[in-house]
């Protein structure tokens, strides 16, 4: 990786023994190729991941927008490593980084990997962060781990980082355990760690959403600053519409382990390719004006047991034909220049044609979903399997 | 025109002792409630925003009487609400009733949907003879947008947004006039919390109800509320009608707030204007004298930490409207 890219601030590290490893041809950091991982459980089988590909190049910020279930943290946490197998089993695809797949690295090699080349920031905070040890030996320990410094040192060192994710007063508050700052500061404190060893990739999971919209907004602000002071790759994992169009260079909107929609941010916005971006961004309403009823997407997300037939969009989907039922889920294919979605319509779509067949209505769909088969004629294991699920049910 | 005003809460008080040593003596107080004055105006939605610790809950629950307050009054229909007892406390409550946050706690899971919504029904037996009551629930599940038959499946057979429909639904069950929505849609998805929104519109225009829409989401609250109270530290800063807090703030914690909620357009990335605050929230044991804002203000100055600001109404360029700050003036941030 490119270490010296300019910035001061390096002059007190010391040299990286992964320095030159780690090359990245044309700036290509990370690339996640048909990735698939399910989960093996009591109840069945449920497929999270169903070939997710996306490149992530240095500098750059990839969003991957979805639902709760869509399979976004799974394919973060796939590309870390960090799933529980089981109940996960990795059932195909790769990750590479910097050409070299690291799902087959052995474990030792794969340490190297995980921390000083690709880390990766949590959602939880207090959770994610260990309550029994101070918050500056938690930071420090990347440095003794990963480069074997010593304790006076390494703390010296997440003192530094602690200043640069601007913790005020950190040479006091390194010896303070988590509880004892406050959700942003914790947040602040997960993203020291994570940079501590100058990573090329950051992965952050949803790293604002338990926070106030105040708080929010420095957190973002520090990551952008971040990135563009290391030229890190930034994969920014959301749900919040608002946070992805502020930051991110691309987006890839995931739905039932897929992505149905790749493209540039501003496209993407001004015109949808895939009628469940469509759907989702007319269903946000707006700070900047006082809307009419909001045209919400019937319906729910599927049970990643039972993914319908066909799209998995379709029974949700104003533009769903018969093809859409019928034919195997549409590949992701360029449907303008630059541009990727999953759908057979997306030229319709995208010029939201009025001469466009639409077969049902939102209503329909509403009310095929709300009384439709899925609840109506449960089977007897399935109904079992549906209790299984339990509260929350989601990613 | 004169509209009728269904609750009053008149300068509400609550302050939680903290208690330590070994004779659990009182050392202090968190005042999570500390003055709290409005209206609500009878078919209308209030909604209150504010940041975590700010008092939004504390004040669900006070507007229910779950909590006894320190101070204050609370008058429904010209009624004062903390001076009732026994009988006419219940026959009260009736009339104001909550739509809980969180859809997966909030339903006991070993009771059925038909005894969640009828429940209700058994405290206040007078209501409907209980030969009725089985209708009347799937009435008002039919009313929510759910299936009537599924009446005898239990909570974990819903998603998240049907498990919101069934907590309405409960809400709904006493014809309530008012309806206190305690960040009724931020556990949901995108997609599912607009079909929440929507509902509630719906049932709103079709029942005449009031709500007090209570929520940290700024573009939920603007969609869905005619008027906005802001919430900092137990205080209502600025409170107006929906285009007045939200087109012409004059509060600067408003205008900060407002400023950091991202906007989901891509284009306004460069030309918006972002106020970032520094720090975090006081805590709310220990706020700052005078006005509350004043350690994260931009605008502070001597005066702000001596004389509290008082919430009155205050030009914001094309009208007045209520705000508490020495200097308020409009600013445009969304």
């Amino acid at each position: 990786m490119t270490l010296s890219v300019g910035t001061g601030r390096k002059a007190d590290v010391e040299i990286l023994d992964t320095q030159g490893l780690w090359q990245p041809v044309d700036g290509l950091l990370l690339e996640v190729d048909q990735l698939q991982v399910e989960f093996r459980t009591r109840d069945g089988v449920a497929k999270a991941i169903n070939g997710v590909s996306f490149e992530l190049h240095q500098g750059e910020t990839l969003a991957i927008l979805g639902e709760s279930g869509s399979g976004k943290s799974v394919t973060a946490q796939a590309i870390m490593g960090i799933l529980d197998s089981p109940p996960a089993f990795l059932t195909g695809g790769e990750v590479r980084y910097c050409g070299r797949n690291i799902l087959t690295m052995p474990d030792e090699e794969r340490r190297r990997v995980r921390g000083p080349e690709i880390s990766m920031v949590f959602q939880d905070a207090l959770s994610a962060l260990n309550p029994v040890f101070p918050v500056g030996w938690q930071i420090a320990e990347m440095f003794r781990k990963h480069r074997g410094m010593n304790k006076r040192d390494s703390l010296d060192k997440a003192v530094s980082l602690m200043e640069r994710v601007q913790i005020p007063g950190a040479a006091q508050r390194v010896k303070a355990y988590p509880h004892q700052f406050s959700g942003g500061m914790r947040q602040r404190i997960m993203i020291a760690m994570a940079i501590a060893l100058d990573p090329a990739v950051l992965i952050a999971d949803e790293p604002t959403t338990a926070l106030d919209v105040t708080v929010q907004a420095q957190i973002m602000k520090l990551l952008n600053d971040l990135q563009q002071e290391r030229q890190m790759g930034l994969v920014l994992i959301t749900h919040d519409l608002g946070v992805v169009a502020d930051v991110a260079d691309r987006i890839a909107v995931m739905y039932a382990g897929r992505i149905v929609e790749q493209s540039d941010v501003f496209e993407i916005y001004a015109s949808p390719a895939h009628p469940y971006t469509k759907g989702l961004l007319e269903s946000v309403p707006r700070l900047d004006q006082k809307g009419q009823e909001l045209a919400a997407i019937g319906g729910l997300p599927p049970n990643l047991m039972r993914i319908p037939p066909g799209c998995p969009f379709n029974p949700r989907c104003r533009y769903a034909q018969d093809i859409c039922r019928v034919d195997p889920p549409p590949p992701l294919r360029e449907v303008v220049y630059g541009r990727m979605a999953a759908c057979h319509f997306s030229e319709l779509v995208l010029a939201d044609s009025p001469e466009l067949e639409v077969t049902q209505t939102v209503d329909d769909v509403q009310a095929a979903l709300e009384y439709g088969p899925e609840p109506e004629v449960v089977s007897e294991p399935d109904r079992i399997a549906e209790a299984g699920r339990g509260p929350g049910g989601q990613t | 025109m004169t509209r009728e005003v269904v609750l009053q809460a008149e300068n509400l008080v609550k302050h939680y002792p903290i208690k330590a040593g070994v004779l659990r003596r009182t050392v202090g107080h968190v005042k999570a409630l500390d003055g709290v004055s409005f209206e609500l105006y009878k078919g209308e939605t209030l909604g209150i925003v504010g940041e975590s610790g700010c008092g939004k809950s504390t004040l669900a629950r006070m507007l229910l009487r779950l909590e006894e307050p320190t101070a204050g009054k609370l008058t429904f229909d010209g009624v004062d609400v903390y001076s009732q007892k026994g009988a006419a406390m219940r026959r009260l409550r009736r009339d104001i009733q909550i739509v809980f946050q969180d859809p997966y706690t909030s339903l006991n899971p070993r009771k059925t949907v038909g005894d969640i919504v009828g429940e209700p029904f058994e405290i206040h037996t007078d209501v409907l003879p209980k030969g009725d009551r089985r209708q009347r629930v799937q009435q008002l599940l039919e009313l929510v947008g759910l299936n009537p038959e599924h009446i005898n499946r239990y909570p974990h057979q819903f998603s998240g947004g049907q498990r919101q429909r069934i907590g309405i639904a409960r809400g709904l069950a006493l014809n309530p006039k008012v309806i206190i929505c305690d960040e009724p849609v931020s556990a949901l998805d995108v997609s599912v919390q607009a079909q929440v929104v929507n509902l509630l519109g719906e049932l709103q225009a079709g029942l005449g109800l009031a709500y007090i829409f209570i929520a940290h989401d700024l573009s939920v609250v603007r969609h869905i509320s005619d008027r906005v109270g802001v919430m900092y530290l137990g205080k209502i800063v600025e409170i107006g009608d929906e285009n007045q807090i939200y087109s012409r703030p004059t509060h600067p914690y408003t205008q900060a707030l407002l400023s950091a909620v991202p906007m989901p357009d891509p284009t306004t990335r460069d030309s918006r204007e972002q106020i970032v605050l520094t720090g975090d929230v006081p805590s709310p044991a220990n706020p700052p004298p005078a006005c509350r804002f004043h350690t994260r203000c931009w605008k502070a100055q001597e005066i702000c930490s001596i004389e509290e600001p008082l919430l009155v109404a205050r030009p914001d360029g094309e009208s007045a409207h209520d705000s508490a700050c020495h200097f308020a003036e409009p600013r445009v941030v969304v």
